[in-house]
């Protein structure tokens, strides 16, 4: 067996698969809360790595940064999850609130509408091309240096090891805040039965507004950490990774947040495995059938109950 | 239950947002809400049959009045646009599936059209038996990616179909040498991103379609008849169950309906057009391209749709018809520019009531304009030197009003940012703060558009489809022509 590939494989899947998590981490809140296939969450991402790499050329570009890496990877961070939370507010406010009582298609067809404007907008403020975040060229990539040496040869380096660390990190507190805090019991109680909570006084608009503050800013962390590894940022980013990281909430079961990470980490090395081991054609094709077998076979998700419709 | 027999009952939390729908006072206005003008009325006596075949009859007298070929080329689309939308509308505002990967079922059917009618593998089959395989083609297409999709509820129907579409543009973008496990077959299938060129214009029993003005004759006899076969499907049995689809599938189901076959039969259906209308657009434009049929076009699609109204027979014709022209016009700067001023005046005119606050606005506006552009040419004389986008006298009186800059660089890009921001801005005020804040705003958004946005028509449109399904959803979710439905939960 050909270890390296294999490593190489799961590096690159674990890699993946965490930023999908992180993704599908703010899809599956507010597709609990809402029940709406937010479109323009992909785009939310977008705007997170393009603010990552707005810093970057802040400080000098990626040739001759002013500062340390790691301060560096802080301010952006923090700058990515602040500008994307405050875009999904601002989404919501604008373009999703008065459309909570409208007829399903009419939320879902608004999001495409806010995807096409954010992708198209970026591209008229960023122009079209490739832009890349060169973390090889970071203080003369010391970044990579450091890290581990896999048995096979396989070097992982400290950007993989920071964005897999990062989301672990992310989610963990994500978990504590929902389970521990009392917003966070307020957003479980909105996502399960949304008039109960309102009629048990809690206020629906702030946990919504809450919502789509934190699955953005999640979003916008994982455009910095794929920029961080994978270098690219350009306007139309978004779409095909919100659309991996809606697959990854569905393989998990929608609306559960331990779900949307192992559905991220289930395409993120689906993905990987089969560019590696089969085709990276047919990559794709692979994860249309994860999804279909799962949406057949399980379709509340692996691990999500089956909701029972109620009339 | 009366008021008075409850005094004490709180309001509900989220009270504004649920409609009084049902309760007495709201049906006993129902008669007041559907008030018809005497013209109106006199209108809803003429049946809808009589305004397709009024619609056809103009449409046929375009290439006659006009020797451009330009004009007629655009009528092409607009026809072809109208057979997709015509599509979707069956599976969309009929049976109410939402379906996003309806483009694909196009591309499908221009592919299959490109690869029976062209050198690619030497085959050059009449156009009427190409035809017909291609439509039947995609039909099958369509049942085999209901079949697993028909159990599925809205949104994750939705979302199986995007995939869908993304796959096949994935797939027919490298199809020149597929590889898998390992094995690469060289078989130049698709032609990969350079498409399939050559292909065979329209012939059949030695006759030739060579021309725009033929291809356009072609498309208005397909959709007239298509228009005609889906007008008769929507008053059938069949087309009545699928309206039941839409608005109840669990009150459907309980009522007898076969729901599964009704979900497929719409999708093929559906697919069906969209192929059709596939093969007419590889003939016309001779070469095929997997990109054509990407995400873009299908929100352009859903845009025409949205817009006329789902559901509406009529709503596809005049949102096909508003949304394609007003992409082309987009196309030159000129005649976007006055398109875009006599839009935003009949906005104003439109919304802003009474008479006095609309002067209050508008002699504002102008005001405030030169009293910018003067600060501006004493402190900053580069945005004044510009050039307008238009010629004339229009265009000399903007260059003496609006800034204008021929390299606005940067700055026009946080300008538009901040225009964004000032529209957001005026929609959260309330009452003569919020007219006093359009003034500004109006100002900025002639400054945006004279410096950013008619330098990039090509963005620019694709904005505005998006800012319309927006703005449209918010303000009026049922189209034009469409009626309002009310969800019942």
């Amino acid at each position: 067996m050909n270890w390296n590939l294999f490593l190489t494989e799961l590096v690159a899947g674990i890699t993946h698969g965490s930023v999908y998590a992180l993704i599908a981490l703010g899809y599956s809140m507010v597709y609990g809360i809402l029940k709406l296939l937010n479109f323009a969450h992909g785009d939310v991402y977008m705007v997170g790595s393009f603010v990552g790499f707005g810093i970057i050329s802040l400080f000098g570009g990626s040739e001759n940064l002013s500062v340390n890496s790691w301060v560096l990877l802080l301010v952006m961070l923090l700058c990515a999850m602040l500008a994307g939370g405050l875009l999904g507010v601002m989404i919501e406010r604008f373009a999703y609130r008065r459309l909570r009582t409208a007829p399903r298609i009419a939320p879902l067809i608004t999001a495409l509408g806010v995807a096409f404007f954010l992708e198209n907008s970026a591209q008229l403020l960023l122009g079209a091309q490739y832009q890349s975040y060169n973390s090889y060229g970071w203080h003369g990539g010391s970044l990579w240096a450091e890290g581990f040496t896999l048995p096979s040869g396989v070097h992982v380096g400290m950007p993989q090891i920071i964005a897999v660390v990062g989301a672990v990190v992310l989610m963990l507190g994500l978990t504590g805040f929902v389970q521990r805090t009392q917003l966070g019991k307020a957003m479980r109680a909105t996502s399960f039965d949304r008039e109960a909570a309102a009629m048990m006084g809690i206020d629906v608009d702030k946990v919504i507004v809450a919502t789509f503050f934190i699955g953005s800013a999640l979003a916008g962390a994982a455009g910095v950490f794929n920029g961080l590894v994978y270098q690219q940022v350009w306007p139309y980013m978004g779409f095909q990774a919100g659309l991996y990281a809606f697959i990854a909430a569905v393989v998990g079961g929608i609306g559960n947040l331990p779900g949307a990470v192992i559905g991220g980490l289930v395409i993120g090395l689906a993905q990987s495995f089969s560019i590696g081991y089969i085709s990276s054609t047919f990559s794709d094709a692979i994860v249309f059938a994860i999804l279909i077998a799962v949406m057949i076979l399980r379709p509340s998700g692996v691990l999500g109950r089956a909701a029972v419709q109620k009339v | 239950m009366t008021e008075s027999e409850s005094p004490d009952l709180p309001a509900r939390p989220d009270e504004a947002q649920v409609p009084r729908i049902g309760v007495d006072e709201w049906v006993a206005t129902h008669a007041g809400r559907t008030q018809l003008g005497r013209l109106q009325q006199r209108l809803s006596g003429v049946p809808s049959l009589g305004f397709y075949f009024l619609f056809g009859a103009i449409a046929a007298f375009v290439p006659v009045m006009t020797g451009n070929a330009y004009v007629v080329r655009v009528g092409f689309d607009t026809l072809l646009y109208m057979l997709l939308a015509l599509g979707l509308n069956i599976t969309v505002g009929y049976a109410g599936l939402l379906d996003l990967g309806y483009i694909a079922f196009y591309g499908f059917g221009a592919y299959t059209y490109a690869m029976l009618a062209s050198p690619q593998f030497g085959i050059h089959w009449s156009t009427l038996a190409v035809i017909p395989v291609a439509v039947v083609a995609t039909a099958i297409l369509g049942f085999l990616v209901a079949l697993p999709s028909r159990r599925l509820v809205g949104d994750y129907l939705a979302i199986v179909t995007l995939f869908f579409g993304q796959l096949f543009v994935t797939v027919y973008q490298n199809g020149e040498s597929m590889s898998f496990l390992g094995f690469t077959r060289q078989v130049n299938a698709t032609g990969g991103p350079n498409g399939i060129p050559n292909i065979d214009p329209f012939h059949a029993f030695g006759a030739k379609v060579t021309t725009v003005r033929g291809y356009f004759y072609v498309a208005l006899i397909v959709f007239m008849l298509a228009l005609f076969a889906v007008y008769l499907v929507d008053r059938s049995r069949t087309g009545r169950a699928w309206k039941s689809l839409r608005e109840d599938p669990l009150a459907a189901e309980l009522m007898g309906m076969p729901v599964n076959r009704l979900k497929l039969v719409a999708f093929s259906f559906g697919a069906a057009i969209a192929g059709l209308a596939g093969t007419m657009f590889a003939a016309l434009n001779t070469a095929v391209f997997a990109a054509d049929f990407d995400v873009p076009t299908l929100i352009i699609v859903y845009a025409m749709l949205i817009l006329g109204g789902a559901g509406s027979l009529g709503g596809v014709i005049v949102g096909a018809l508003i949304v394609n022209v007003s992409l082309e016009v987009l196309r030159t700067p000129d005649h976007a520019t006055y398109v875009f001023y006599l839009l935003l005046l009949a906005t104003l005119v439109a919304k802003l009531r009474p008479w006095r606050v609309l002067a209050v606005v508008l002699g504002g506006t102008i005001g405030f304009g030169y009293v910018v552009h003067a600060i501006v040419s004493s402190a900053a004389p580069t945005w004044v030197h510009g050039s307008a986008s238009v010629g004339g006298w229009f265009g000399s009186w903007l260059e003496g009003w609006a800034l204008h800059n021929d390299t606005p660089g940067t700055v026009g890009k946080f300008l538009f940012v901040l225009l964004v921001l000032a529209i957001l801005g005026v929609m959260t005020l309330e009452g003569w703060w919020q007219k006093l804040a359009m003034i500004p705003t109006l100002y900025l958004a002639a400054v945006v558009w004279e410096n950013v946005l008619v330098v990039e028509p090509s963005v620019t449109r694709l904005i505005l489809v998006g800012v319309i399904l927006i703005v449209l959803m918010n303000a009026r979710p049922q189209g034009l022509l469409g009626t309002a439905r009310v969800e019942i939960v």
